[in-house]
């Protein structure tokens, strides 16, 4: 093989390392604009898009109770700095808008799309800084499940019960049922504090240890109960019903039919 | 009294012609007669093989708690194998995911190793735990029933207090099982019971440290309870049900009036062959029953739980069924009843329910004398009351469970509020106030309905059922024809006792005492509302009037013994 050959066909032409350079030059320049907040045109054109939508969107559906510019009402908080993952958890999850006043707001169908829920989170995070969405890496479910179960008996059981079935609060709130919620949004709840719930902040629950915890929820999920059905893992209560009613009750049934007189 | 059974074949009769005994009857004598000889058994069994058990499926319900204790003992043994009841620190190495690595007592951990590395450990524990519910369980229906039909009356007084401390036993027996896992839940339970020991003035908190060898929880507590659960409780209670038995062979069974049923006799099938034999079988269907449940349905998932820690609390936390009524007592005492005298803190939160609860527990125990006192009424009683046909008692049971089953309602006040979707606080407001009003309106529309359904029997008893076939007589009017009962379904409805009030009289002295002034206005009370049993003479006039008529007015004024 010559050197000529290698140079006419080679992949790398002599301007490669150039254009190399100059791509992660504008690259990490690019990045580094976007985030002081000079963005490139292109990018902030995509994210102003974003902010745009969400405005547009807050104050068609949010701004009644939270105010033009999130400074809350009588009816509604202030959302200045509750950050995206407050919005993404809120509106994910069917709670915002609320349907109704109440003790709590109540988990619903979902009322928009995907990229309309992100659009409103870009939306109120561009009005003041606060938590991120988390990360994709702690949201796997693979941490450890052990340590996971011990900061969830510790910290959340008391509201939510060891086997995440929920539990009753104080004037008709409640702390609902984990199973089913996904990953992303019990990390978010975990963060924000939604409700009546308690902010667990990074210092509070590492990110790592709250990624633990979601490995416990999905472990839970995933395997049911080793004795058989869970009578929705409600504890004492359900058991004792259950051998009332039906434990009791067939064993009743049969002495009646043992004593039953042939017709 | 004498017992009577349908008579079996069981002699050869004389007259058939003697044939030599086979082998196998040779055989059975000769071992019979070899431990005859040796133990004198056969008085004994000639005694127990006929006593005579009557038919009704109510009777076999004290049968079910006697099972399940049965399956208890046999399925608590093999956990005993592998259980160790010691609170020493170790470091879960077994085989359930979400606990690896953490640290746990030996009998946490033991427990877990029961459930998921012994082979069918897993299932025994959920037969013990199934069948300790279903044995309190079936006691307390057992009890409804023996209240409900007076059936603690003379001569079965003794055998209902029997019958009651072994109810107090098995709870004991429940609550000291339930502890021992040492995992969340049943740490939790000890620390109510710590909390409850402790509100005790003067005494509390040295009992508490008695109980726990120091503060709560200490590292000696399952150990103490396990040889509670395991040894001196059972042996209680095992003795106790040998007693309960005894008496039950000594006192008779009761019975429904019934054809040929009378109070002097028992009408049934012999404990031998057919009673045994039916009891045999219905032991294995109480176990297969039991079994069956415990194959399918997860009961204490101890794995969720965790190993106890004092400072978390799961939502849910409950007690077992039987001592949930306690659990509601100390919930639906209202805040504020702590005050503090000479700087001792007096915790009236836990002293007013302790002591309600002690006074509902003696009066349900004593109740049997309480009615004995009231009625004077000193005859052996042998046929089971239709509970309609004494209302007052059936009422005062009807507010007894009113009473009982708010208490347990109010230790799932929290599950009542999430899945009504209620606020907890009003459903605690509203279980308080139904602890007060729930017992007076069951009483009342008890007593009510009963005396209801006595009138309707009578009316059923004098003139028979409406039998829907209207004829028109000659002279144009129309009349539906009433189906008369026959002797022995009109027996049932006639035959029970008939009590008055107390009047008040001067004794021998001349005197009326406190006493009789007490029994006088407590017989009105029991028994001023009441339908007297149809009497032969009226039974007479009603048959009269109704060969004449074919039952035709309604409106009999027989039908008005009511009194006042």
């Amino acid at each position: 093989m010559s050197k000529k050959r290698t140079a006419k066909t080679g992949r790398r032409s002599p301007l490669a390392t150039l254009a190399l350079l100059t791509v992660g030059l504008a690259t990490t320049g690019g990045a580094y604009a976007l985030f002081t907040g000079t963005a490139t045109a292109e990018t902030t054109a995509v994210h102003q898009q974003l902010v745009d939508d969400g405005e547009k969107l807050f104050v068609a559906n949010c701004a009644t109770c939270h105010g033009m510019d999130l400074e809350g009402t009588e009816t509604g908080p202030s959302l200045v700095g509750v950050g995206a993952a407050s919005v993404d958890f809120q509106v994910g999850t069917g709670r915002m808008p609320l349907q109704q006043q109440g003790p709590q707001a109540e988990e619903k169908p979902v009322q928009f799309t995907e990229e309309q829920v992100q659009a409103l989170a870009e939306y109120v995070a561009s009005i003041a800084p606060g938590p991120e969405i988390p990360e994709e890496e702690y949201l796997t479910g693979k941490g450890d499940a052990a340590v996971g179960a011990e900061i969830f008996r510790i910290n959340c059981a008391m509201c939510h019960n060891v086997a995440g079935a929920g539990g009753a609060l104080t004037e008709g709130k409640y702390a609902p049922a984990l199973t089913g919620t996904e990953a992303v949004h019990v990390y978010e709840a975990m963060l924000t504090g939604p409700q009546n719930m308690p902010v667990f902040n990074d210092a509070n629950i590492s990110p790592e240890d709250k990624a633990n915890i979601i490995t416990y929820l999905k472990y839970l999920e995933e395997n049911p109960s080793p004795g058989g059905f869970d009578l929705g893992n409600l504890g004492p209560v359900a058991e004792g019903l259950f051998i009332w009613i039906f434990g009791l009750g067939a064993i009743v049934a049969i002495t009646v039919w043992l004593t039953a007189k042939s017709n | 009294m004498t017992t009577t059974a349908p008579q079996a074949p069981a002699t050869p009769v004389q007259s058939e012609p003697q044939l030599p005994p086979t082998r196998g009857q040779r055989f059975t004598g000769a071992a019979a007669n070899y431990i005859d000889e040796r133990t004198s058994i056969s008085g004994l069994v000639k005694e127990l093989g006929r006593k005579i058990f009557p038919d009704h499926w109510s009777f076999m319900l004290g049968e079910v708690a006697l099972y399940s204790f049965v399956v208890i003992l046999l399925s608590g043994t093999f956990l005993t194998f592998f259980f160790q009841a010691s609170m020493a620190e170790v470091e879960y190495e077994g085989s359930y995911v979400p606990l690896k690595g953490i640290e746990m007592s030996v009998a946490y951990a033991s427990s877990l190793d029961i459930s998921f590395e012994v082979r069918g450990g897993m299932l025994m524990r959920q037969v013990h735990h199934w069948a300790a519910l279903l044995f309190i369980a079936s006691i307390g229906l057992h009890m409804l029933r023996v209240f409900f039909t007076g059936a603690f009356r003379k001569p079965r007084e003794i055998n209902w207090v029997v019958g009651f401390i072994l109810f107090i036993l098995a709870m004991g027996e429940g609550f000291t099982g339930y502890s021992l896992p040492d995992d969340l839940l049943s740490g939790n339970g000890l620390r109510i019971i710590d909390g409850m020991v402790k509100g005790f003035p003067v005494i509390g908190t040295w009992t508490s440290y008695l109980l726990f060898g120091g503060e709560f929880p200490g590292t000696d507590v399952v150990g103490r309870f396990y040889t509670l659960h395991i040894l001196l409780l059972p042996a209680i209670l095992l003795a106790l049900i040998g007693v309960h038995l005894v008496l039950l062979v000594v006192n008779k069974h009761t019975q429904f009036a019934a054809p040929g049923a009378t109070n002097d006799n028992v009408v049934g099938v012999p404990i031998m062959p057919v009673f045994a034999a039916k009891a045999g079988g219905f032991f294995f269907i109480v176990f297969g029953v039991l079994t069956l449940i415990a194959s399918f349905f997860t009961i204490n998932p101890i794995w969720n739980y965790g190993p106890y820690d004092p400072s978390p609390v799961s939502a849910g936390t409950q007690p077992d069924w039987y001592i949930g009524f306690a659990d509601g007592a100390l919930r639906l005492v209202p805040p504020g009843w702590e005050f503090v005298l000479f700087g001792y803190t007096v915790s009236m939160n836990i002293l007013a329910p302790v002591a309600v609860l002690g006074l509902f527990i003696v009066v349900v125990m004593l109740y049997p004398f309480f009615e004995a006192w009231l009625t004077g009424d000193k005859r052996e009683h042998h046929i089971a009351d239709r509970p309609r046909n004494n209302p007052t008692r059936t009422a005062i049971g009807a507010a007894g469970v009113t009473f009982y089953a708010v208490l347990w309602a109010a230790a799932s006040s929290d599950l009542i509020g999430t899945h009504f979707r209620l606020a907890i606080e009003h459903v605690i407001w509203g279980l308080q106030a139904l602890l007060f009003i729930g017992p007076v309106v069951a009483f009342i529309v008890t007593k009510r309905v009963c005396i209801g359904l006595q009138k309707r029997d009578r009316e059923i008893a004098l003139h028979g059922f409406e039998s829907g076939r209207i004829v028109r007589l000659p002279g144009g009017e129309y009349i539906e024809v009433h189906q008369q009962l026959d002797e022995y379904e009109r027996w049932k409805l006639v035959a029970y006792n008939d009590y008055q009030p107390l009047m008040l009289r001067p004794n021998k002295k001349g005197r009326i005492t406190l006493n009789q002034r007490a029994r006088a206005v407590a017989t009105r009370w029991f028994f001023e509302d009441r339908i007297a049993p149809v009497t032969q003479s009226e039974l007479a006039a009603a048959h009269a009037h109704g060969d004449h008529h074919g039952e035709l007015e309604g409106s009999n004024p027989s039908q008005g013994a009511i009194s006042h």
